[in-house]
């Protein structure tokens, strides 16, 4: 069964319209990554789909139940921006607490508290913890229970690289087991192989929703090829290959995908006049940019 | 059942550490045990039970501190957490709103009553280190524990409601400062402008029972002072209790907590957090 349905659903605010017909669909073990900038309208989805909020029009099923009611929360773990826990509890009372809620057995929540490498701290207040432990206790009780449908949003924030690292184990993790993803970010490079699909919003809008492959062929964005020569022959590089000379030593061009092959070939036809090449693809920050800057001069 | 359980045992801790457990059972404490060795002074000579002397003045200081605590302990469980952003995370669970009000009104009651017991039961070891158990009556102590429970409860609800209904914790303190200020004080002080104005009129014969009693922690007051003997040792209205009945007054007690607390879960119902 799809683990979440949404279909072309609305959120105004009197004039203001914060999601606008957005239609999105993920199946169980698929991890998707939700891009915007801030006021995308990220969050009032994932709000409605939880329930928080209301949906103006539209519909959203959670393994074909309504949002908010009581068997979509059981199958829900949420992990809010910028999650926040009463202060004078500790790291063990709040998960165990969670845990109660979810009627999961308390050492479960102890488990996870492992799980995220918080057990050291598990027995202080809250108040004392910095804002990665804190991610990492709202990590963990989302976790609660392995629910079919994970929704994040802004998970990364505040966690240093290593733990982002660790985070995204965690993700991986959730999916093999089936768990349905839905994450949002704003840190673009992490994404790139951590997940299946990516939706891009702007201004309400969804504009983008497919694998990084298929999103970097539909925008048809150059791929960069830079181009070390040996001694002092950039000159001669530039005008055979009609790139450009960014250095003594250097060239770089820019092909479409489909003619990569072919320039490949020349630039290797040159034989010892090209010491090197580094080809980078389209990021995923210029395909963001790509999709989120001018989504009118695509329709 | 177990959601409003461990919403409760949440709340507990919560309250102990926030040292609101503390802050409670020590002005019960220390205006119990003072009331209760000062008020004992005359009653020798008026022959009246030590007990019953201590439970009138503690009614009258119940009347103002019980409300007070009841809004204190309530008026940040939904608009704090709101603010600080823990509400949201709790509605995701799979428990109603409900629940977690009913959770949190078990936790704020059992503090409640805990400083009600400490306070009241000092001042019964008290007396009876003072006077001797023999030919003490327990039972008004019983009642005014039982009734201050009531008023407990009907303010828990009124200040979960202004929470509910207002944003911000600051807001939410301020306004219920003005209930109890309203209720405690400026409710009686109209009564008695509009009796004097009204001069033993229609109001005063017909509406003003009604009203003294409409009121919790008027109703609570009448009810803990029956003998009016020793009503008249309190002064102000209180003389008038024999002009509504107890049933008025229990009723007006029952009533209060519940309606406050159903109120208290409609305006819940309507937050997005």
């Amino acid at each position: 069964m799809t683990a979440l349905s949404i279909q072309n659903v609305t959120k105004s605010y009197g004039d203001l319209r914060a999601v606008h017909e957005v239609s999105l669909g993920i199946e169980a073990g698929e991890r998707i990554a939700l891009l915007g900038h801030n006021g995308a309208g990220k969050t009032t989805l994932m709000r409605m789909i939880l329930g928080l909020a209301t949906i103006s029009s539209g519909s959203i099923r959670v393994l074909g139940a309504a949002p908010g009611t009581r068997s979509a929360r059981k199958v829900i773990g949420f992990l809010p921006e910028s999650v926040a826990f009463h202060g004078n509890l500790t790291g063990r009372e709040q998960l165990q607490h969670f845990a109660r809620l979810k009627s999961v057995p308390l050492r479960k929540a102890d488990d996870l508290l492992d799980r995220v490498g918080l057990s050291h701290a598990a027995d202080r207040k809250i108040r004392t913890y910095s804002k990665g432990m804190r991610q990492r206790i709202g990590l963990a009780q989302a976790l609660l229970g392995t629910p079919k449908l994970a929704l994040l949003d802004e998970p990364t924030s505040g966690l240093d690289p290593i733990s982002r690292h660790e985070f995204y184990d965690i993700v991986d993790d959730l999916s093999a087991a089936g768990t349905a993803v839905l994450l949002s970010s704003h840190a673009l490079t992490e994404l790139e192989t951590r997940t299946d699909r990516i939706a891009i919003m702007s201004s309400g809008h969804l504009l983008a929703n497919d694998s990084l492959a298929n999103l970097r062929q539909q925008a048809r964005l150059p791929i960069r090829l830079d181009v070390t020569t040996s001694g002092e022959s950039a000159d001669h590089v530039a005008n055979h290959l009609g790139g450009e000379r960014s250095n003594g030593r250097s060239v770089s061009l820019t092909c479409q995908q489909e003619e990569k092959v072919s320039v490949l070939g020349r630039i290797t036809g040159l034989g010892d006049l090209i010491k090197d090449i580094d080809v980078t693809p389209a990021s995923l920050e210029d395909l963001y940019r790509h999709y989120s800057v001018n989504p009118e001069d695509r329709k | 059942m177990t959601s409003i359980l461990s919403i409760t045992r949440l709340e507990l801790l919560i309250a102990r550490r926030n040292m609101w457990v503390a802050t409670s059972v020590i002005l019960m404490a220390m205006f119990t045990i003072v009331l209760t060795l000062a008020g004992g002074a005359p009653s020798g000579s008026l022959g009246v039970d030590p007990l019953l002397v201590a439970v009138t003045s503690i009614t009258t200081l119940s009347v103002y501190l019980i409300p007070l605590i009841g809004l204190l302990l309530s008026f940040d469980a939904i608009a704090g957490e709101a603010e600080r952003g823990t509400l949201a995370l709790s509605l995701t669970y799979p428990l109603s709103r409900g629940e977690i009000l009913v959770g949190k009104f078990l936790a704020h009651l059992c503090v409640l009553a805990f400083a009600v017991a400490v306070g009241l039961g000092l001042t019964a070891g008290l007396t009876i280190w003072q006077y001797g158990a023999a030919d003490l009556s327990y039972a008004p102590l019983i009642k005014l524990f039982l009734t201050s429970i009531a008023l407990g409860a009907a303010f828990l609800g009124i200040g979960y409601l202004v929470s509910a209904l207002v944003r911000q914790t600051g807001v939410a303190s301020g306004i219920v400062i003005i209930i109890w200020l309203v209720c405690v004080v400026l409710y009686d002080l109209g009564l008695l402008g509009a009796l004097v104005a009204d001069d033993g009129g229609f109001f005063t014969k017909t509406v003003f029972p009604w009203l003294l009693v409409a009121n919790p922690a008027d109703a609570f007051r009448l009810f803990n002072m029956p003998d009016v003997s020793v009503s008249e040792l309190a002064s102000g209205i209180g003389a008038t209790g024999a002009s509504a009945s107890w049933i008025g007054q229990v009723v007006s007690m029952l009533v209060w907590p519940v309606l406050a607390l159903g109120l208290a879960g409609l305006a819940f119902r309507r937050v997005e957090p």
